[in-house]
Order: structure tokens, then C-alpha cells, then sequence
């Protein structure tokens, strides 16, 4: 059972209520990413608007732009052309505010192993400026059932702990806009399914915004209010799981993902 | 605490967390100076006996141009190993998807750097002095400039080295290691810059170190302070530091374009 988390609206929000205001957590204007001149890009003319309080669903195959759509909405990448706004901030100008208030977590990014979980925590505590870290790591700890783990080093935890620690480090600061690159990927269904659940928890006692990355169609359905589908680089079909289901005549979102990808869309509609 | 010295602060814990729970990490930080410095002292030790005064005086300078040189390389190396555990533990994309700035970063491998370098080097330098019987502490404050000068100087060519690891990948990592020894020769660490050849003088004079080692050379076998060769030392470490700042900067930046911090340890 999931108690109450924190103070909705991030560590930062917490001592500057205006920024509160914001209702749209992201908007991507026209985005695109060019690698090498010449080649086609790597994302291409990406444009969405996510509100405060949603949780959408990057969906697409290998090489259909998730990551480096992810990438670019970070700061960790600059885009060739298009603007990202993420929280009011403007990613290119004033990306440090805004990653002051969001966070990430990949199980593709490692946290050091020979480091505790809890010193882990503490050093992203530091990063983020996180007030009273202590006490945050010990509340986090207790919501993730990571109690017992604090004092071992990361190195030494199973795949579904190490998923909850990443989880730990991604909520450490509260944030307003977490972006999750398959949170639950090589976690047993049942592992997966608490992650879910404690992710449905947490937007819902927050308020905070979801971005998610995801191979898994039933993962997205579940925490998903809406879904872009990519393909080469480009958004080429986007609602609700369900509205996208219902569009294609399929039974469920898998279905749904293989038109896409094998191109049998338009089949598939008639 | 200031959010950006908190944000250096939690950098600095995490290499602080990760030595104390590797000792050979720790014993790896003193072997080498350890190590450079008997076998240097066995030299000094020789020549001593074969010269009498000449070679004391000669063994001193080579004893202290060991130890101080030993402390370039440590700063160097603090600096860019404490860059390169974030590549090897996977942990790059964490960092800077934070809101730790470049130049946050910068400054916490920095005190890493002299932290590093303390642990390696100052139990080498008493070591010296229990078993050659070489103070270097004697230099007093001036020991303090010609360290200051030598480890700044270490940031400079670690930014370097830290560019060319964003530009090149983790391929490029033993520079980490070997860049400083390629400088040796020119940084007059073990005899004066009027020995190299003319052509080579100018190349010498552009390095922060070979100011350090003639001030150190002329503290010792005369005991004045060479003024002018610490300030020109910290002229040129500013100059240095600055350049190479800017190369880290523009190759960050390129580096963000290209995508690169992405698979940074591929």
C-alpha cells in the first residue's frame, strides 16, 4: 500500500510557488535532429504539447527517434532546428532551470556500483539541491521499499532493486516532469506491475507530468492518456490508447504498434 | 550552502564515497609517487657518493624536481580519472541531465585534483625526507607557490586531455595518463632550459613548469626566490587555464551537437 508522497510540485516549486503556473509541462515546436547533413533525420518536424498532470507514451520501433527525441528534451543533445520548452524554460537558453525541476531514468544509465543506494541518493541530493536530503532519501526509501538496501552497494542489487533504485534517483527532487526510458524493462511481471502501480500513485498524489519511452503496448495503455506514434523520426499517428485502438480496428495497442511498423496501416483501416 | 557549491560538494562525495570503499584505488593514489621517489632517491643517493657537495646539491635538485613534477602529474590525473569513473561507471548521462553546470563540473574535478594529488604526494615528500633526509618542506611558503603553480598547471592540460575524451570517446583515455610525460622533456624538471637547444628554449619558456623547476633550482643551490619565474609560473598558467577552457567549452557544446554524451563510453 502506496501513503501520501511528498509536496507536489517539485523540491524547486516548494520554494517558488509561482512556477506552479505553468500548465504545460513540455511543448516541442517543430523539432528536428540532423546527425549527418544529408542523411535523413533522426527526428523529424516533432511537435506535441504535453499539459501538467499527463502521462504520454513515446512509442515506436528501433530507430523510430524515442531516444533521441528523449535526448533533446534533457539538454543532453542539441536539436538542428524546432524549440523545446520544458516547464517555461526554454531548453536551450535556460536548460539548468529546468533541469532543476525534471528528472530521468533509464536502466540503459547505470548509477556507480560500488557506491551505496544511499549514497547514490546523497550525491543526487547534492546535484539537485535537495533540502532536507535526509529526510527525503529515508520518506523515498520507505515508498520503494528500499529500507534494507540503503547500506548496499549498488552493484550487488538484482535487476527489479536497481530498477527501484533508479526510480529513487528520478524522484529524488520532487520533479515536476519525469521523463522514464522503459522503466521497466528485464523486471519480472510482477516487479513491473508494483512499478506501474507506484508510478500510477505518484502522478496521481503530484500533479507532476510523465513522459514514458516504452516497448511494453500494455504498460503504455495502462499509465498513457496519450500516445505518439513515431516512425522515422516522425509522429504518424498520436491520441489516446484507446482512440488509436479503435482507429485501427485492433483488439489492443500491440496490434496497433506492428501496423505502424510493417507499414500495414492503411490495410488494417479498411 | 549555495546551491552551486552544493552541486560541486555532491560531486566531490561521490569520488570521496567511492575511494573509501576501494582501498586499491586509495593505495593506487601513493604507490607511483611512492615508487618515483625511491628509486630517484637511490640515484641522488649514488651521485651524492660519487660527487660529495656537487652531487648532494645536484641530488637535491633532482629529488625535488621529482616530487614537485610528481605533483603536475597527480593533479593531471585527478582530474581526468575523476572524469573518466563517470564513463566507466556508466554514470555520464546522470550527471548531465542534472542541473550541475560545465563549469561546476570543472571546478569539482578540480578539488578532486587536489585532493588526489595530496594523498599521492605528500607521503612521498615525507618519505624523503625520513629516508634521504631531503626536506622539501624547507622551501616553506615558496613550496606552497611552486605545488599551487604546478597543479593548476595540471587543470590545464587535464581540460585538454577531457576535451579530446568528448571529442574521441573513452579511446582516448590513456592520454589521462601519458600527455604529461610527453611535456617532461621540455618542462626542465631535471636541468635547467639553457641546456636544450635554442630552437627548443622559447617551447620551454611557454610551459608553466620549466618557471617552477628554475625557481625551485635556483631556491635550492642558492636560496634566493626567483620572483620572476613564479609570476611568469602563474601568467602563463592563467593563460593556459583559459585557453583550455575554452577548447573544453567549444568541444562540450560539439559535443551535445553531435550527440555524444549519448554513448560517450562506446
Amino acid at each position: 500500500m502506496l501513503r501520501p508522497i511528498g509536496a507536489p510540485g517539485g523540491d524547486a516549486a516548494a520554494q517558488a510557488p509561482h512556477i506552479l503556473r505553468v500548465t504545460q509541462a513540455l511543448i516541442v515546436e517543430n523539432l528536428v535532429k540532423t546527425y549527418v547533413p544529408g542523411r535523413p533525420p533522426a527526428v523529424d518536424g516533432l511537435t506535441f504539447a504535453m499539459p501538467m498532470g499527463a502521462t504520454y507514451g513515446l512509442l515506436g520501433g528501433n530507430g523510430a527517434g524515442k531516444t533521441t527525441t528523449i535526448a533533446m528534451l534533457l539538454g543532453l543533445l542539441v536539436p538542428t532546428s524546432g524549440r523545446i520548452t520544458a516547464l517555461g524554460h526554454d531548453m536551450e537558453k535556460d536548460r539548468f532551470s529546468a533541469l532543476a525541476r525534471m528528472n530521468f531514468s533509464s536502466p540503459y544509465i547505470a548509477l556507480p556500483n560500488r557506491l551505496s543506494v544511499a549514497e547514490n541518493l546523497r550525491v543526487y541530493a547534492h546535484l539537485y539541491n535537495v533540502k532536507r536530503a535526509e529526510a527525503r532519501i529515508a520518506e523515498l526509501a520507505e515508498d520503494l521499499q528500499l529500507t534494507d538496501l540503503l547500506n548496499r552497494p549498488a552493484g550487488e542489487l538484482s535487476a527489479g532493486q536497481k530498477t527501484r533504485v533508479a526510480l529513487a534517483k528520478a524522484l529524488i527532487n520532487r520533479p515536476d516532469l519525469l521523463l522514464l526510458d522503459e522503466p521497466t524493462a528485464s523486471l519480472d511481471p510482477d516487479t513491473g506491475d508494483w512499478v506501474r502501480t507506484w508510478l500510477e500513485c505518484y502522478r496521481a498524489q503530484t500533479g507532476c507530468a510523465i513522459l514514458l519511452a516504452s516497448h511494453n503496448m500494455g504498460e503504455v495503455e495502462r499509465l498513457c492518456d496519450h500516445v505518439l506514434m513515431l516512425k522515422q523520426g516522425k509522429v504518424v499517428d498520436q491520441g489516446s490508447p484507446a482512440e488509436l485502438v479503435e482507429r485501427f480496428g485492433r483488439e489492443d495497442l500491440e496490434a496497433v504498434f506492428l501496423d505502424i511498423a510493417r507499414g500495414t496501416r492503411a490495410e488494417a483501416a479498411q | 550552502m549555495n546551491p552551486s557549491l552544493r552541486r560541486v560538494w555532491g560531486l566531490v562525495y561521490r569520488h570521496l564515497a567511492l575511494y573509501r570503499r576501494s582501498p586499491p584505488r586509495l593505495i593506487e593514489l601513493m604507490y607511483w609517487p611512492v615508487l618515483q621517489m625511491i628509486v630517484w632517491g637511490f640515484i641522488t643517493a649514488y651521485l651524492a657518493g660519487v660527487q660529495n657537495n656537487l652531487g648532494s646539491v645536484a641530488a637535491g635538485v633532482l629529488l625535488g624536481g621529482v616530487l614537485l613534477w610528481e605533483g603536475a602529474l597527480r593533479s593531471l590525473m585527478g582530474f581526468s580519472v575523476s572524469f573518466l569513473e563517470e564513463i566507466w561507471s556508466r554514470n555520464l548521462g546522470h550527471i548531465f541531465v542534472s542541473p550541475l553546470r560545465p563549469g561546476e563540473l570543472v571546478a569539482g574535478l578540480a578539488v578532486m585534483s587536489v585532493l588526489r594529488t595530496l594523498i599521492g604526494v605528500v607521503p612521498a615528500m615525507l618519505l624523503a625526507w625520513y629516508l634521504y633526509a631531503f626536506n622539501i618542506f624547507a622551501l616553506g611558503a615558496l613550496l606552497v607557490g611552486f605545488f599551487a603553480a604546478l597543479i593548476i598547471m595540471g587543470w590545464a592540460v587535464a581540460l585538454g586531455v577531457t576535451s579530446l575524451i568528448l571529442r574521441y570517446g573513452a579511446g582516448a583515455e590513456t592520454l589521462a595518463w601519458s600527455v604529461l610525460f610527453g611535456i617532461t622533456p621540455f618542462a626542465a624538471v631535471f636541468y635547467p632550459v639553457s641546456i636544450l637547444p635554442a630552437w627548443l628554449q622559447p617551447v620551454a619558456l611557454a610551459l608553466p613548469a620549466s618557471h617552477v623547476f628554475e625557481g625551485m633550482r635556483e631556491a635550492l643551490t642558492h636560496g634566493t626566490v626567483a620572483w620572476g619565474h613564479l609570476a611568469a609560473a602563474y601568467l602563463l598558467d592563467g593563460a593556459w587555464l583559459a585557453a583550455m577552457a575554452w577548447v573544453f567549452m567549444r568541444q562540450f557544446q560539439a559535443a551535445r551537437v553531435r550527440g555524444a554524451l549519448l554513448n560517450i563510453g562506446e
